[in-house]
């Protein structure tokens, strides 16, 4: 009981909100962080996807991709990046963090765009070539809206996954929300370790609401609600 | 890390293979404890929301809440109340496996067709009978996936529990690693994690296979 | 329970004053104020269009519905009185889809219920055995298969072979054949005639095709939308003498030709055909056939199954008879197939005569239309051989 209370302070104090360590500053780092690396992930992935999906070549490559990406430790993906970098001379921190959270977002999107795609109902294809429609009207006219909740599915579930390696990446001496995590292990501080745990929550549940709102929103009316899939990577 | 240095230090694998045996043994360790346990709880959990449909909502609500919060977070919460252990780890290993095994096996067990229902009931299986000879071996196939994909899953989160002092594959990839700058044990600690998860998905393949004779019958 | 063979005799049903309706109160009657009384050993067809509740009724004899009003007895005892899965274990039940459980063998699923009354296990096994190969399939081919591998003939066999394991005196069959496409149907059905000729089971059966409750039933009661009892009655006296205008426009104008479908091919005196064999001399038959004064002999194999025609014409040469020689175009045709089918099927086919075979396909006789029309001549109304 004591202890909310403690937990309350901190987020109290106002010296919290100011400064390099506050919590506005940490928190848009965060969000920065993830958005950039979200948003290269989908440059890479979208295209890779697309290709895959549409053409129906390359599933191998799909779920091998998708395989992979589950059974990656996100740790190992900040630690093996690392080494690269530092190589390069690019340092420590943002350079790995972000190049490790794009990796992480690919896979999900790819395998849920692959899928999305590959389960539009082949007598909807049919039909459009048979009225004349090329490959990209295709795509973009019947297949992509029927596939879009099944792929927004996929950059919910790398969104989440890029915000909670993020938080990890505070090992790694970035920003972050993580950095009241780590800092509040190091230190024993567990006001500060809580609190920096409660904003991450939040941002993770906030990414999530606002994807289901998209998925939603990109539901073809007329089409029947298909069921959210269980997300292919874990949140780290 | 100088660049002089070679990229992955051979010599030191070899002389660390012992210790990198323990540490997956361990890492093996911690993933059945959460698995086994996680299976525990959802299972039952499944089978009472089956009967009881209004509960669905609610539980997969809480189940999915839990799957998203990210795993550090997570563990700075519990810390305070489970302290910087094993426990608080496999606590939170242990959500995290919750909610797709209770989607997977609800999904499986609603998957059984009706007719197949209604003959075990005009034909005199009693509700527990039927649940037991017809619908869960129907549901085993999804069963196995859900355990599968908690399998691996976990699998690549035990790594992250290295943050609050606890070992597995994750010592390797942290404290031995990233800590000290080592690549070579970012990386072997990495792939072992990789591999791991592989063998551990095909284990469950075939598992499946063996246990639904009945899926791969052809009509003559 | 357990015997060797499955025994004769079923449990008479008695449905009284029988009503059935799903949701609140002042809600439409499914089944409506339905008194039916089913004798034992007969088999009972329960036919109407959809919505008329049949299948409704025939869930509420097992308790898979529970009446809202109205008794229901099984030999006297009423069916209430009894724990429900305890009844349903005494009473055979079989489905459209079947219902086949995917994750056992033939044999399993066919032990299914004597395994739930906890038969010794020879038993079972001897059981399943005998019931496979009543209903056709080979226990030694089919008993370790999954329902997966089975066509959907197949499929319907085990399911009856199921509801009959515990040699219940009832059973329930709702659109059984319905699944399955009309020729196979139509063996499935006389199978099942041929079968219920040995067991002698109460049937209650459910169908919305008025020709099929004409031929397998002993008596039909004909239900109406709304849950209402229309006629009940023989199929012979239904269409001779239709209660209602309901029920007149239900069994359809042809009813005359439906008569037909009451008697069967073996009510009639099969001809005797001039039969030759594979490897027989040409010339000899030639003469056995002016002898005989006949045109066509018919041409049966090693097993006594017929292979076609074979016409004096063709008989030019001396060599030995093979296959190739035989014309077929005579459609075979079955003890149990009725007059009305076998006529539909002569009259559209090449050679207008019908060889009738056995279960093993082996000859039996001939019958032509004349032959039929011969007996819808000859029979007043109510009066027609073997209805």
């Amino acid at each position: 009981m004591e202890f909310i209370g403690e937990v309350a302070a901190w987020f109290g104090d106002p010296a919290h909100w100011a400064g390099r360590d506050g919590i506005p500053v940490r928190l848009l780092e965060h969000v920065e962080l993830s958005g950039a690396a979200l948003l290269a992930g989908l440059l890479i992935a979208v295209p890779i996807g697309l290709v895959i999906g549409h053409t129906g070549r390359g599933a191998l490559v799909a779920i091998s991709i998708a395989n992979i990406g589950r059974a990656l430790p996100s740790v190992g993906v900040l630690g093996m990046v690392l080494p690269l970098t530092l190589r390069a001379g690019w340092g420590l921190g943002l350079v790995p963090t972000l190049i490790a959270l794009t990796v992480l977002a690919i896979p999900p999107v790819v395998s849920n765009l692959h899928t999305g795609l590959r389960e539009v109902d082949r007598d909807l294809v049919e039909a459009g070539r048979g009225m004349g429609m090329s490959g990209p009207q295709l795509l973009w006219r019947v297949e992509l809206p029927i596939a879009l909740p099944v792929a927004l599915a996929g950059v919910r579930t790398a969104a989440v996954q890029v915000i909670a390696t993020a938080t990890i990446g505070a090992i790694l001496s970035t920003g972050g929300l993580g950095r009241y995590i780590i800092d509040g292990i190091a230190a024993q501080n567990q006001p500060k370790m809580v609190a920096g745990a409660l904003l991450v929550m939040l941002l993770a549940l906030a990414s999530e609401g606002l994807f289901a709102g998209l998925q939603r929103l990109a539901r073809p009316p007329g089409l029947r609600a298909s069921d959210a899939r269980v997300p292919a990577a874990s949140a780290a | 890390m100088r660049p002089e240095e070679e990229f992955i230090r051979w010599d030191w694998l070899a002389r660390n293979l012992d210790m990198l045996a323990f540490r997956l043994g361990e890492h093996m360790l911690i993933t059945l404890v959460a698995v086994v346990v996680g299976f525990a709880i959802a299972f039952p959990v499944a089978l009472l929301i089956y009967r009881r449909r209004r509960l669905i909502g609610p539980i997969l609500g809480l189940a999915g809440a839990l799957y998203v919060i990210p795993s550090l977070a997570l563990f700075g919460l519990l810390i305070p109340i489970t302290g910087i252990s094993l426990l608080t780890a496999e606590i939170a290993l242990v959500s995290y496996t919750l909610l797709i095994l209770v989607r997977n096996t609800l999904i499986g067990l609603d998957g059984v067709s009706p007719e197949v229902l209604d003959a075990a009931d005009g034909l005199g299986l009693s509700a527990h009978q039927r649940l037991w000879r017809v619908e869960l071996p129907l549901a085993v196939p999804l069963i196995v996936t859900g355990l599968r994909l908690a399998t691996v899953t976990t699998i690549g989160l035990v790594a992250v529990t290295a943050l609050i002092g606890q070992g597995g594959l994750g010592f390797v990839i942290l404290t031995l690693g990233i800590d000290r700058f080592f690549a070579t044990a970012i990386y072997a600690g990495s792939l072992l994690s990789v591999l791991l998860a592989v063998v551990a998905d095909l284990g469950f393949v075939w598992l499946q296979r063996r246990l639904t004779p009945w899926s791969r019958a052809q009509v003559a | 329970m357990s015997s060797a063979t499955p025994s004769a005799g079923g449990a008479a049903v008695s449905l009284e004053h029988v009503s059935k309706r799903f949701g609140p109160p002042g809600g439409a009657l499914v089944v409506n104020d339905l008194s039916l009384e089913i004798g034992a050993g007969e088999v009972c067809v329960l036919v109407g269009p959809s919505g008329c509740g049949k299948t409704t009724t025939m869930r509420m004899i097992n308790r898979l519905v529970e009446p809202t009003a109205g008794r229901i007895t099984i030999d006297g005892d009423d069916v209430a009185g009894l724990p429900a899965v305890e009844l349903r274990r005494r009473i055979g039940y079989v489905i459209q889809q079947v219902g086949l459980f995917p994750h056992l063998t033939v044999a399993e699923n066919v032990g299914v219920v004597p395994r739930l009354l906890r038969w010794p296990d020879a038993q079972i096994r001897s059981r399943v055995n005998e019931l496979l190969a009543l209903v056709g399939l080979e226990p030694g081919d089919f008993g370790a298969r999954y329902p997966a591998a089975l066509s959907g003939g197949e499929r319907q066999r085990v399911g009856v072979a199921r509801a009959l394991a515990a040699d219940p005196p009832v059973m329930l069959l709702d659109e059984p054949f319905g699944a399955v496409d009309p020729i196979r149907r139509e063996r499935l059905q006389n199978e099942f005639l041929r079968l219920q000729a040995q067991v002698r089971k109460t049937v209650v059966f459910v169908t919305h095709d008025v020709d099929e409750a004409i031929k397998m039933g002993d008596r039909i009661a004909i239900l109406a939308p709304g849950g209402v009892l229309a006629q009940v009655d023989t199929p012979d006296a239904i269409l001779a003498a239709p209660a209602s205008r309901f029920v007149e426009h239900f069994v359809g104008a042809d009813r005359g030709l439906k008569r037909l479908s009451l008697a069967r091919v073996r009510d009639l005196t099969l001809g005797a055909p001039l039969t030759a064999r594979l490897r027989d001399a040409a010339p000899a038959l030639r003469q056995r056939l002016a002898a005989g004064g006949v045109e066509y002999a018919l041409l049966l194999d090693d097993q006594d199954r017929p292979l076609g025609w074979i016409g004096a014409a063709e008989l030019t040469d001396d060599r030995l008879l093979g296959e190739a020689d035989a014309t077929p175009g005579s459609p075979l045709l079955q003890p149990e197939t009725t007059l009305r089918d076998a006529l539909s099927v002569m009259l559209g086919s090449a050679v207008q005569l019908g060889v009738v075979v056995d279960e093993r396909d082996r000859v039996l006789g001939l019958i032509s239309v004349d032959a039929i029309s011969a007996v819808i001549q000859a029979s007043p109304p109510g009066q027609l051989p073997g209805a």
